[in-house]
């Protein structure tokens, strides 16, 4: 009987909280075409999301890239098939590799950032304060957030894809001993449109995702202190596992035969 | 003690309101005029609600029944635009002034003209550094951030902040918490000259019977989710409530069981 309570209890708060997430998303997607809207707001957040993530997403797509140019190497040459790594490398990268990285990336700097940010704010009453001053928190916070997370991901993205390319050049050439006409002829003709834009389209979505996650937790956070961390650590667990599961339909959606 | 007939129309009139959050009845049918042009404090102890009927007026928490009428507009079920220019009518002081951290303090004061009036920014921060002078700080402090200022100037700037868009009703939550007394009576005299120069309606909420009795007309005392006493300040001591002796006096004996929170 407790278990079956336990269980019931449980449902019920996951079906509330995913009621209370589907209210916040309507509400704040609708807020993006109704006026007033801040441009100062949104570029200072674009600024903030896609300049400012350049250097971790741009670490983190270099190493992969060398990484898994090393890997495929080790892989392949049991079969003589390095001439294949290019191929790997291009697909990995601009399919998988490049969106999904550079989203949990993001997800640990911005989603993070913007729940403590937006908590700080509702546990010291300047949420209240902004209502006071006539001015909706949503239009004012969490759109110019949504906007410049969904419009600034696939540029990073974009971003990540070259350096993570370039990353498997440079090992390809400085250390496997690549030709660099070569190794830049075969990524060319085996990059494909599909695959560059359905990383984009992926990046867009967990733009979204992440800025969603941050401001939703962020401003719903309560009880001071521990209540921002909790958010924090909740915008950053549940934009990854959103991205991780939102990646996965949006592959069966571009690639599924 | 002033007369009925000498009393003004209410500016805010609160009837049968109540509020729960769960199980917890906060306010349980509270009934209250505020008259224009008076400033009525409302005390009461800790936890007792005082800050949930302020929210209520403001519609940052919605009441779950009763009436608040505001000028004879019923304030209770508005939503979206219509309760954000009804909120225009309203300048607060918050209890920790509330900030905004990204902001200077000249966009701060200057902000309600900015975004809630759509005032040119330019012209916004001339009238800006008109209210900060007004709580007499220098235009030396307008560029800095709220991080760097002191207890006593945070609030002062939420002071000119509030009344930066001369608005007919202003409500302060605990103006002097965490203060030194000297600091607190600097606010208290600030409050009572800036509604004092605006004509305002002012209603305070506090726990703090000094800073009470200098900034208010009237004074009501919340508890059990009602008001339970309500005159005139200079009566106070008269009363005859146990409950507001008990409360004035500061005594652990009386009606107020402070073990229940109740």
């Amino acid at each position: 009987m407790v278990l079956l309570q336990t269980v019931g209890r449980t449902f019920l708060n996951f079906l509330a909280a995913a009621g209370r997430l589907a209210i916040f998303t309507t509400v704040a997607v609708s807020h993006c075409f109704r006026p007033p809207f801040y441009p100062r707001l949104l570029v200072r957040q674009m600024i903030e999301i896609g300049y400012y993530s350049l250097p971790v997403v741009g670490l983190t797509a270099i190493f992969t890239g060398m990484v898994l140019a090393l890997q495929s190497y080790t892989g392949f040459a049991r079969f003589s098939a390095e001439s294949a790594i290019p191929n790997v490398v291009i697909v990995s990268i601009t399919r998988e590799l490049g969106p999904v990285l550079a989203g949990l990336m993001v997800a640990g700097r911005v989603g993070a950032a913007m729940a403590a940010e937006l908590g700080t704010m509702r546990v010291t009453e300047q949420i209240d304060a902004l209502n006071t001053l006539a001015t909706n928190p949503f239009k004012y916070l969490v759109v110019p957030r949504l906007i410049a997370g969904f419009a600034m991901l696939p540029l990073l993205v974009l971003v990540a894809d070259i350096i993570g390319v370039f990353g498997g050049y440079l090992v390809s050439v400085h250390k496997l001993g690549f030709n660099p006409a070569t190794y830049l002829k075969n990524t060319i003709d085996f990059m494909e449109v599909q695959d560059v834009v359905s990383g984009l389209v992926k990046a867009a979505a967990f733009g979204f995702i992440i800025t969603l996650m941050g401001c939703y937790h962020g401003y719903h956070s309560k009880g001071g202190a521990q209540g921002v961390g909790q958010a924090t650590t909740n915008a950053v667990v549940t934009a990854s596992i959103l991205i991780l599961c939102s990646n996965y339909f949006i592959t069966e959606l571009f690639f599924a035969q | 003690m002033i007369e009925a007939q000498d009393m003004p129309d209410p500016k805010i009139e609160i009837r049968s309101l109540y509020k729960a959050f769960g199980d917890n009845v906060v306010l349980d049918g509270l009934d209250l005029d505020i008259p224009e042009g008076r400033s009525l404090v409302v005390i009461g102890g800790s936890g007792t609600g005082k800050s949930v009927l302020i929210k209520c007026i403001l519609g940052l928490l919605f009441a779950d029944d009763g009436s608040i009428k505001v000028d004879g507009e019923e304030a209770i079920g508005l939503r979206g635009d219509t309760l954000d220019r009804f909120r225009l009518k309203f300048g607060m002081l918050f209890q920790n002034a509330a900030l905004f951290d990204s902001l200077s303090v000249l966009d701060n004061v200057a902000f309600g003209l900015v975004a809630g009036k759509g005032m040119a920014r330019a012209q916004a921060k001339e009238v800006a550094l008109d209210k900060l002078a007004q709580v007499e700080l220098g235009a030396d402090v307008a560029e800095l951030y709220p991080a760097e200022l002191s207890g006593g100037m945070r609030k002062r700037v939420g002071l000119a902040r509030a009344i930066a868009t001369e608005p007919k009703i202003l409500f302060f939550d605990e103006p002097t918490t965490g203060l030194d007394p000297i600091m607190g009576d600097v606010i208290d005299q600030l409050i009572v000259k800036c509604v004092r120069e605006l004509g305002a309606t002012a209603l305070s909420i506090t726990h703090d019977m000094s800073s009470a009795r200098r900034i208010s007309d009237r004074i009501a005392m919340l508890y059990d989710g009602k008001i339970i006493w309500e005159g005139p300040t200079t009566e106070i001591d008269q009363c005859g409530n146990p409950y507001v002796e008990q409360f004035i006096s500061g005594s652990e004996e009386g009606p107020i069981s402070f073990l229940t929170g109740a």
